[in-house]
């Protein structure tokens, strides 16, 4: 019999096309999504060598990074020049190439990692690249997906390969059933949490356990979109019944004697029975407490009621250091709670948490309450389907009653690029991904959230458990 | 990419440890669409005064060094995030080689992706040849990459180690994508198979 397998090692199997001695192996990359932010000098490259797109089939882009989130800005030119460039480029360059785009006025435009999985363009067992971090997202579906950089996505481009070293694997075990009100999100902050944002370096991440499998498809995005935060080059889920109940039908999903067959495929590729891991993570899901990051990295995060750290709270030096740092940047005390932390903005999106699961949980909150006087809230779809999808359900009435600002789509104040963005010193509760220094602004403070988080704050203008609303 | 060839060139000193990307090729310039024109920013915010004027004192601003395609940097060079910016500023700018004693890994294999050498030195060779540039400003090092070498003015060789796979690439101008395509039947024979077995894979919806 043969060894047991990973998933990761059966899909790096299937898609080996060659190692030279002293090189890294050359892979196969199925689907390659793209926006317009690290494109443009890949096509400038492929254009100077004289070398055409390989595969344009396999390409999927949108534009999302830089679009104006608000209605009457959405038409070309837009207001912000250099915005306006890389818009125009990346139509100019799809349009060249052949190369299928969402644009602004598509209605199937939004963040790319949202309206891919929408359209069904990612398969279980695909690799899967984009010039973008969070594309470990599709690891949801049980496909390798990574980030990659501009020179590789011009690789990609030309060559349908990328030279890649092996990773290690990390089995990350999440038992039991999850407290109501804790989601994915509280999930993968708390996986952060425990092995810190460097704890998956060199690793491909592997969910499993029963809270997993609880989860839905858009919990599962969550996650594994979390899953490159945590250090890991991506996140996989096992596909099961409900991976293919969300793509059967969606408009790249394999149809009619191809859908039979691909299912056929898809059921190989979880992980063997015995298979081993690198490393293997547990967590108990009953223990997952509502999180909340109270630094500028995503592994500074606690449950809502644990008293803000100081930094004698922390056994290594580093640590202690960045504690007292963070403190400081986020003009917090140590040992301060929560629920005394007063909010200016709220932002409810990104490629993390936009998706119409996302509005429902935040929504049923929202539902009844008003935004705090001295809070702006913003909730922004990750796509025009799911705009539509939560308008259809007479979920922005709720929010824009609440006193939240509606959207269009587009990665807004997730990274600031738009125009969107705190003010220096402004405190943010946001469902993005990211609280680095500056994220959403420069001097902005974020703090990480899940969707039900961020409407109870909006209303609260601080941060509540909302197992106790 | 440009074959590598053997040159004798300036030599400009950046005597700092730790220079991260961020002062290689400052943020406010990374929303460019273009790889090229990166070289005029090339450490910005040193190089130049708040009013755009050139900073006099700042190393690459010195009269003996323009032209230089060699840059002796301190050690840790390219620190920080990945950008990839940053070895197109310093490709375009018009330096080929920097010689330091250590980088940050990523800048390390983006310099191969863009013709640049980065040879490491151990710390005794690069305070010698920090004190002979120091004593000589505007001296010339010749570099032969094939030999594995760097001579300098007082006859000093200094031989240099470097994976053969990178310097073969570099002798011969092969980026990244050219060495993939050198294996274009094996790309053609795995697409063949592939459109076989999962059939669907290659169909447009
Ligand atoms: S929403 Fe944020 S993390 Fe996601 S793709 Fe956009 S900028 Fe990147």
């Amino acid at each position: 019999m043969s060894t047991p397998q990973t998933m990761y090692d059966k899909i790096w199997e299937s898609h080996f096309v060659h190692q030279e001695p002293g090189q890294a192996p050359l892979i196969y990359v199925d689907r390659h999504l793209m926006h317009e932010v690290t494109s443009p000098q890949a096509f400038e490259g492929l254009e100077l060598a004289g070398r055409p797109v390989r595969n344009p089939h396999s390409i999927l882009a949108t534009l999302d990074h830089c679009v104006p989130t608000i209605g009457s800005g959405r038409i070309l030119p837009v207001a912000d020049a250099i915005a306006n460039k890389q818009i125009v480029t990346m139509m100019a360059n799809c349009e060249k190439h052949g190369l299928k785009l969402y644009d602004m006025d598509s209605p199937d435009n939004g963040i790319i990692h949202v309206v891919v999985p929408e359209h069904g363009f990612v398969h279980p067992g695909m690799v899967t690249v984009c010039g973008d971090s969070h594309t470990a997202t599709h690891g949801a579906f049980g496909a390798l997906a990574f980030g990659i950089g501009t020179s590789e996505v011009e690789h990609v481009m030309a060559t349908s390969t990328l030279p890649q070293q092996k990773s290690k694997t990390m089995l990350v075990e999440v038992n039991g059933e999850l407290a109501k009100h804790s989601t994915a999100k509280d999930i993968a902050l708390a996986v952060i949490g425990k092995i810190g944002t460097a704890g998956g370096n060199g690793h491909v991440i592997e969910f499993a356990g029963e809270a997993i499998r609880a989860l839905s498809m858009e919990g599962r995005m969550t996650l594994c979109n979390m899953a490159i935060e945590a250090g890991a080059r991506a996140g996989l889920v096992a596909p099961d019944e409900k991976t293919y109940e969300f793509l059967e039908g969606r408009e790249f999903a394999p149809k009619g004697d191809d859908w039979a067959a691909a299912l056929a495929y898809w059921k190989t590729l979880p992980s063997d029975e015995g298979a081993k891991f690198d490393t293997v993570v547990q967590l108990n899901a009953a223990d997952i407490e509502p999180q909340v990051t109270w630094g500028t990295s995503p592994e500074q995060v606690i449950g809502v009621n644990t008293p803000i750290p100081s930094p004698q709270d922390f056994d290594n030096e580093g640590k202690r250091r960045a504690c007292e740092s963070a403190l400081k940047y986020m003009g917090l005390e140590g040992g301060s709670k929560l629920s005394e932390v007063k909010l200016d903005f709220v932002f409810l999106g990104s490629c993390t948490n936009s998706r119409i699961e996302d509005f429902r949980a935040a929504a049923a909150v929202a539902k009844g309450t008003k935004v705090k006087d001295h809070v702006r809230a913003i909730a922004v779809p990750g796509s025009h389907h799911v705009k539509k999808q939560a308008e259809a359900e007479g979920l922005d009435k709720i929010f824009v009653e609440a006193g939240w600002e509606w959207r269009e789509p587009g990665c807004s104040m997730c990274l600031a690029m738009n125009g969107d963005e705190l003010k220096a010193g402004e405190r943010c509760a946001s469902t993005s991904n990211r609280n680095f220094e500056g994220r959403q602004g420069k001097g902005g403070r974020t703090h990480l959230v899940s969707p039900a988080m961020a409407a109870a704050a909006a209303a609260a203008g601080t941060f509540v458990d909302i197992r106790s609303l | 990419m440009e074959p590598y060839k053997k040159h004798t060139s300036v030599v400009a000193l950046m005597n700092r440890n730790n220079v991260d990307t961020d002062q290689i090729i400052p943020k406010q310039f990374l929303k460019k669409v273009e790889r090229t024109g990166f070289g005029q920013h090339l450490f910005h915010d040193w190089r130049f005064n708040a009013d755009g004027s050139d900073n006099a004192d700042f190393e690459l601003n010195q009269p003996e060094v323009q032209g230089a395609k060699i840059l002796l940097a301190g050690d840790n060079f390219g620190c920080g995030s990945s950008r990839e910016h940053a070895p197109w500023a310093i490709e375009d700018y018009g330096f080929n080689t920097i010689i330091s004693t250590s980088y940050a890994d990523i800048f390390y294999n983006n310099c191969f992706k863009n013709g640049i050498l980065p040879v490491i030195v151990d710390e005794a060779t690069w305070n010698e040849l920090r004190a002979e540039a120091e004593a000589a400003p505007g001296l010339s090092f010749t570099v032969d990459l094939e030999a594995q070498t760097v001579t300098t003015p007082v006859g000093k060789v200094v031989a240099f180690e470097l994976d053969p796979v990178r310097k073969n690439n570099l002798l011969q101008g092969l980026d990244d994508i050219a060495v993939s395509l050198q294996h274009e039947a094996r790309i053609s024979a795995f697409e063949a198979q592939q459109k076989a077995k999962l059939p669907w894979l290659w169909r447009a919806a």
